[in-house]
């Protein structure tokens, strides 16, 4: 299969995990392990490190994964540069996943001020890339901007519904200079297994790992799920036929025998 | 236009009689329902909504699974002060309760708060009664800057402010305002609320639209359970949310069930809302919002705390001493109430990943709120 790259950076799988709502750290690196991800983000609200710390950035760090700080709790542009840049000197990372959503409760994502944010870390020299909604001017605008790639949501974050915006994204996919990370609302295998096959470029699954009733196993199942699904998007999937094959065509006179053309 | 033109146009009797009015059928189409209304939450805080209560706790947890995960957050109240001029039927500190009085000074704010650091905590909620000549607006403003050097998240719980010191408060490093009406019932609140600024229903209940104004990050409500009948009180708090949620769309909400304890000079008069119906409370809130946040205080016994963790609850407090410097020296005749569950935050922490619960202590960064536009 082909890598994916990102900013220069090479990643053989395709699969990228959050870190929220888990049982215990110990339980998310296992999923992390199990996964085989490269690319694990972590709000930097949630960060505590060294000895006070609650050891979670250093469990994801001990499955040998490279750290994605995201923005998560911040309102506007203004916040997001300031934690990003926290973030940086914490972690010691150029990577940024930038979220602002200014409604907490369902979470979605401010365009206006997502762009600005885009606009000023990228010149910061960050590697930014913007969770975002499912907008295909928007990702065009963001990409303009300076993100590294896009993440737009494949439906309302948390929701486990699969791919709802499944016809914007076809046109984000197909417009898109840079790579396409579906973000969020992918709620089963089958889904992930979809956006690989539609050409996304990569996933990024973090309730339904961490809520199932085995993460573990679960993140195994995303994992095959995604290589099977960019599998056959590289193999070529055959076309979808919207109209039946006739066995009496309408046209069959145009080459009936006896008929002179 | 605010929450009190709301209140204005619904009363509480037809309220009190509506929910009583509920069926089973009533229930039934609320339980079915992806998105729950006031006419639903109606339902579900109804005496019909009582052989459900398995029904709604198994769809509760799993909401609250979905949006906050396999997680309870945990925080702790810093009493900077029992002062207080209200007289409150209820409460400890009310003014004509013999009690030695006390206001931290800073350095022993500072005390309290590296005490609190050492147990863990990076959420604090800094506490106060309601005595502005003593504890005002510059006292409040002090107290944040001697803690915020410590702690990634701090809120308030003290005596109603303007809008313009909110947002002054938030400046310096505020994230959230826990304001509780105690109940919606206009008519009744004066014979709880016998003399103060607190006497004033009008005043505190446009608090949260005030502090949605200022920008708040949060804002927690609660209405006092044991005072007024907890089914209509309930729907109300409901109301209150629906509005405030549309109104100030940018700041998150918490709900709390703070059940009418024992304290000095206060007697209860028994239990006027079971644990039974504690948990059609908070799952009933559950169906309604899935994203707001759900508190359990100490005033709750350890055992039931530990049930409740699966059943929406979200954040929790532990350890909490409810009297001005609790935390450095014991001093137990200062305290509000008596607190129900006496684990150390490591006890509660453990139960809570027994429980198979990620206890987070951490889950904001004080810059955030220090961006807020100046």
């Amino acid at each position: 299969m082909e890598a994916l790259r990102i900013a220069g950076q090479e990643f053989r799988s395709r699969l990228f995990l959050g870190t929220g709502k888990f049982s215990s750290n110990e339980m998310m690196r296992r999923a992390i392990e199990a996964s085989g991800t490269e690319l694990v983000t972590v709000a930097f609200k949630r960060v505590q490190l060294g000895e006070t710390g609650d050891g979670m950035v250093e469990s994801i760090l001990a499955a040998n994964v490279r750290l994605l700080p995201n923005t998560s709790g911040v309102r506007n542009a203004r916040e997001a540069v300031l934690i990003a840049q926290l973030a940086r000197e914490a972690l010691e990372t150029d990577w940024v996943k930038l979220e602002i959503h200014p409604d907490p409760r369902y979470l979605l994502p401010d365009p206006v001020e997502t762009l600005k944010a885009t606009e000023e870390l990228a010149k910061l020299g960050f590697v930014v890339l913007p969770y975002c909604s499912a907008d295909p001017v928007h990702c065009k605008q963001l990409e303009e901007a300076g993100a590294a790639a896009v993440m737009p949501l494949g439906s309302p974050i948390g929701t486990n519904q699969g791919l709802t915006t499944r016809s914007m994204l076809e046109i984000i996919i197909e417009q898109s200079r840079v790579p396409v990370i579906i973000d969020a609302g992918i709620g089963a295998p089958s889904q992930a297994a979809e956006a690989m096959e539609m050409g996304a470029d990569a996933v990024l699954i973090n309730t339904a790992i961490a809520v199932a009733g085995d993460p573990v196993q679960m993140a195994q199942a995303f994992r095959e799920a995604v290589e099977a699904g960019r599998r056959a998007f590289e193999a070529g999937l055959p076309p979808v036929e919207k109209h039946a094959q006739a066995t009496s065509p309408l046209t069959a006179f145009l080459t009936e025998g006896d008929r002179k053309s | 236009m605010t929450f009190y033109d709301v209140l204005a146009a619904h009363s509480w009797e037809d309220i009190r009689k509506a929910i009583l009015q509920k069926t089973d059928r009533d229930v039934r189409r609320a339980l079915a329902k992806s998105k729950r209304d006031l006419q639903d939450l109606m339902a579900l805080l109804s005496p019909a909504a009582e052989p459900y209560l398995e029904t709604m706790a198994q769809i509760s947890h799993h909401l609250t699974l979905k949006r906050f995960g396999r997680t309870i957050q945990l925080y702790v109240p810093l009493y900077l002060s029992n002062e207080c001029h209200n007289i409150c039927t209820y409460c400890g500190f009310s003014f004509t309760n013999k009690i030695s009085r006390k206001t931290l000074t800073p350095e022993e704010i500072r005390e309290e708060a590296r005490a609190i650091k050492q147990m863990g905590f990076e959420h604090i909620l800094l506490v106060t009664g309601e005595a502005p000549a003593i504890v005002d607006f510059a006292y409040l403003k002090e107290a944040l800057r001697e803690v915020r050097p410590l702690f990634a998240n701090i809120s308030m719980e003290v005596q109603p402010l303007q809008t313009e010191e909110y947002r002054a408060l938030l400046r310096e490093g505020l994230y959230g305002v826990y304001i509780y009406q105690e109940t919606y019932n206009e008519q009744r609140y004066p014979v709880y609320h016998v003399k103060g600024i607190k006497r004033n229903f009008r005043f505190r209940l446009e608090t949260p639209d005030r502090l949605g104004q200022a920008g708040a990050y949060k804002i927690g409500l609660g209405v006092l359970l044991g005072l007024e009948d907890w089914r209509t009180d309930a729907w109300f708090m409901g109301l209150h949310l629906d509005y405030l949620r549309r109104m100030y769309w940018k700041t998150r909400f918490s709900i709390s069930f703070p059940r009418l304890r024992p304290a000095h000079g206060v007697e209860v008069n028994g239990s006027t809302i079971s644990d039974r119906e504690l948990v059609q409370l908070i799952t009933a809130f559950r169906l309604f919002d899935e994203n707001v946040e759900l508190v359990l205080s100490t005033r709750e016994p350890a055992e039931l705390r530990d049930h409740l963790i699966p059943l929406g609850i979200t954040t929790m407090s532990a350890a909490s001493r409810t009297q001005p410097g609790g935390y450095a020296a014991e001093k137990k005749e200062l305290e509000q109430f008596e607190v129900a569950d006496h684990r150390s935050p490591q006890e509660v922490a453990q139960q809570i990943e027994k429980q198979g619960y990620q206890p987070v202590w951490k889950d904001w960064d004080a810059h955030i709120s220090l961006a807020l536009e100046q």
